[in-house]
């Protein structure tokens, strides 16, 4: 029988079908026309169209984050694949599965510096995954499966984005239909398995463990994981803590809840880390936010490692036990392996520490606290938001302020900090999950990185909120200036700043401004009752407050800089 | 302190375009350092094989080798400390010299089992194949001479032994 031939646009359309891709977020330009062409008459995928490819990039990333699938985004080939890079790195950084399609030039002129040509596989090899280039003829053989591959790369194992260059003649003319077999995928593997003696031996450290404590990351997020996280920890009475990325895995309401530890953690969690015997750490990866300085983190922890990406054992924190697994398997394993261990004077000790030292900022008629409004914004919300966040102090005090109780609310460019990551990610979130209410908490600096979106908002009838923390200063960087370079304030004046309720109405989104305590609540709930287009609420907040706790960069938990007790 | 020393692993990959890139610029962006590299072909068509010496502590190397696997293109890592292995490079090395003194030259080369391969005025051309430390001890010998040019291989390595 004749091998089916369909177009490369039209095969890539029946991809997206087979991976459950209805929507994707992607820009036009002459070398994806071809895909676009094809996309006219599927009236089953609804192509968003943001103003600037990074926004795609992460719109893409924001909807993985909170649906579990994986984010598309699409670009042209040269300038508009550029734009994405942002957005990959971002993704790369924290595991986030997302196909990027990019068109490429005519597969006869690669290589030759033509027009809007950029060797965009070369580009991001480093931020990606994989990526291919359907150049050859036996790549353009096996499209359909090269985009399968795609697909399961970036969602398998530790997930991640994955780029498709596909230069014009190929999306444009024909290619061989294959029949969908993923067994058959280069690359396909049963996911690892954890080795029952390790779990063993994992199980009996855990009940020999004088002073335990459980560290989640974001594999906990991308395996699923958080039941099982949380019913290890009930049965053997191990406080949590959770990393940037886990915010929302183990409810922070839980007793057990250490809440988030590392350079802007709560003090007790690093207090925990610090003081521990034995540190499980499931899903993270032991960044140097968490950290500090290595050599004095957690000096007398043994390490229970569990991570699907084998490389991250001992690579930063040798491990005791190190476990490649999956984090939800390992743990159900682990649960069944350990005997249910009672709370005793280590676990009374950390509910009085954590008592002791609650989160505190000081607050007063005049200037108003950015964190007061994220507390305000926590309770109009019922805490129940998808929050999304820009980068900088706003993103810390959104970690701090809104404590989660379920994963897949929280969007934060964690691994990368890029400022312009909450907004596009707030479009994603929401068109990912359009009944819930939907919250990027920004700065007055990193919004104007995608401000752009408020139309892309605007047209899709996003009714997300903008809430910016606005001190008129690039808050994070004044504060390193502020305790750290003799407050030689740099660069960081944002003096000048648009009108944000203009800027809002301008891209038809509602703006709404408050400066006053007593309205905050009342500003919030007005945003709250607009649900057709995007809200912009710009709170002038107190210019030069500081994050805190803060362990500086490089330090150890003793040298923890708690909040200046206030003068009240 | 464990031990930073010279050594070897050999990369198995999908004969692929940008394998080589992907490979190399793993090493550049983690900083590790690459000593010498050879790329070929192999018994299997699909595969070629790559042969990286690196100066790094068993962790590093350890951290290199999972890395390395994580590439999609990349089929196998065999790392070969402690393996015992066949390990050979070559090295052609242009001498230049006036006829007066070949003969020690040649007598020099019998000693190292190089081989004279070309002859012309006023130079010589010679082609060892060994281990680094004999190819080094080699080139240490001829910088009595006038070297004009010189090239050495990538080391390759395979374990010694059936690998079945
Ligand atoms: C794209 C990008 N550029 C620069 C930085 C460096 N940076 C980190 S935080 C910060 C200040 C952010 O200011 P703002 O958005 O106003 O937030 P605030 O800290 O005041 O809450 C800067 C410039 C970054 N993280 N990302």
């Amino acid at each position: 029988m004749a091998q089916e031939m369909v177009k490369g646009a039209e095969a890539l359309l029946r991809v997206f079908r087979e991976e459950n891709v209805d929507v994707f977020f992607g820009y036009p330009g002459g070398s994806v026309i071809p895909i676009y062409d094809a996309l006219y008459d599927a009236e089953d995928i609804h192509g968003v169209l943001p103003r600037h490819e990074q926004g795609a990039a992460h719109a893409a990333d924001g909807y993985a984050r909170v649906t579990g699938k994986v984010g598309v985004c699409m670009a042209t080939s040269g300038p508009g694949a550029c734009n994405l890079v942002t957005g990959l790195a971002t993704a790369y950084m924290d595991s986030i599965p997302i196909v990027a399609i990019t068109g490429q030039v005519k597969t006869h002129l690669v290589g030759t510096d033509s027009f809007q040509e950029a060797d965009v596989t070369g580009i991001t090899i480093p931020i990606t995954k994989h990526n291919y280039l359907i150049k050859d003829p036996h790549e353009i053989e096996r499209f359909p499966d090269i985009l399968r591959e795609a697909f399961y790369l970036a969602k398998h194992g530790r997930p991640g984005p994955v780029l498709v260059d596909v230069p014009f003649d190929v999306s444009a003319g024909d290619v061989p239909w294959a029949e969908r077999n993923i067994e058959a995928l280069d690359g396909y593997e049963e996911p690892p398995v954890a080795d029952s003696a390790d779990i063993d031996r994992a199980a009996d450290m855990i009940e020999a463990a004088e002073r335990p404590v459980l560290m989640i990351g974001g594999g906990v997020v991308h395996s699923e994981a958080s039941e099982e996280i949380i019913q290890l920890a009930e049965k053997t009475n191990i406080h949590v803590v959770h990393t940037l990325m886990a915010k929302g895995c183990f409810p922070e309401s839980h007793e057990l809840s250490m809440g988030m530890p590392g350079m802007h953690g709560m003090a007790y969690a690093s207090y925990a880390i610090q003081h521990s015997d034995l540190l499980i750490v499931i899903g993270a990866r032991f960044d140097d936010r968490i950290t500090g300085d290595l050599e004095r983190f957690a000096p007398d922890a043994s390490v229970i490692h569990i991570d699907i990406d084998a490389a991250e054992i001992d690579k930063v924190r040798p491990a005791t036990v190190g476990i490649q697994a999956d984090a939800k398997a390992a743990t159900r394993e682990l649960i069944q392996a350990v005997s249910a261990r009672e709370p005793g004077a280590w676990e009374e000790h950390l509910r009085e520490i954590k008592k002791k030292h609650p989160l505190r900022y000081s607050d007063n008629d005049e200037l108003m606290a950015p964190q007061f409004v994220v507390e305000k914004l926590y309770e109009v919300t019922g805490g129940k938001a998808i929050i999304t966040t820009e980068v900088g102090q706003n993103q810390m005090w959104a970690a701090q302020y809104y404590p989660l109780e379920e994963p897949r609310k929280w969007c934060t460019s964690g691994g990368l900090g890029t400022m312009g990551y909450g907004h596009p990610a707030a479009i994603g979130a929401q068109v990912g999950r359009p009944d819930e209410i939907v919250v990027d908490i920004a700065g007055d600096g990193s919004i104007q990185m995608c401000m752009q979106e408020l139309t892309t908002g605007t047209v899709e009838k996003l009714p997300y909120k903008i809430i910016i923390l606005n001190n008129s200063f690039l808050g994070m960087v004044r504060q390193w200036q502020d305790m750290f370079f003799d407050k030689r304030y740099s660069g960081v004046d944002l003096t000048g700043n648009p009108d944000f309720v203009k800027l809002a109405e301008a891209h038809g989104a509602v703006g709404l401004r408050c400066g006053d305590r007593d309205k905050v609540v009342e500003t919030l709930e007005r945003a709250m009752e607009v649900d057709d287009v995007p809200v912009v609420v710009d709170f002038a907040v107190a210019k030069e407050e500081n994050v805190f706790p803060m362990i500086p960069a490089g330090k150890s938990w003793d040298e923890l800089i708690e909040a200046p007790v206030s003068d009240e | 302190m464990m031990m930073e020393m010279e050594r070897t692993i050999s990369v198995l990959v999908k004969n692929r375009p940008r394998v080589l890139a992907r490979i190399a610029g793993l090493f550049a962006r983690r900083g590790f350092n690459i000593d010498s590299l050879a790329v070929s072909t192999t018994e299997d068509e699909a595969v070629s094989r790559m042969t990286v010496a690196t100066t790094a502590d068993p962790p590093t190397l350890a951290q290199i080798a999972k890395q390395v696997s994580k590439l999609h293109d990349v089929v196998q890592v065999i790392d070969h400390t402690n393996h015992k292995v066949v390990e050979r490079e070559l090295c052609l090395i242009k001498v230049h010299i006036d006829r007066s003194e070949r003969p020690e030259l040649i007598s020099l080369c019998d000693v190292f089992r190089g081989d004279i391969v070309d002859i012309g005025n006023g130079s010589v051309m010679v082609q060892l194949v060994g281990d680094k430390d004999k190819i080094d001890a080699f080139v240490h010998v001829m910088q009595d001479y006038e070297i004009e040019e010189m090239v050495r291989s990538g080391k390759i390595v395979l374990d010694r032994g059936s690998s079945k």
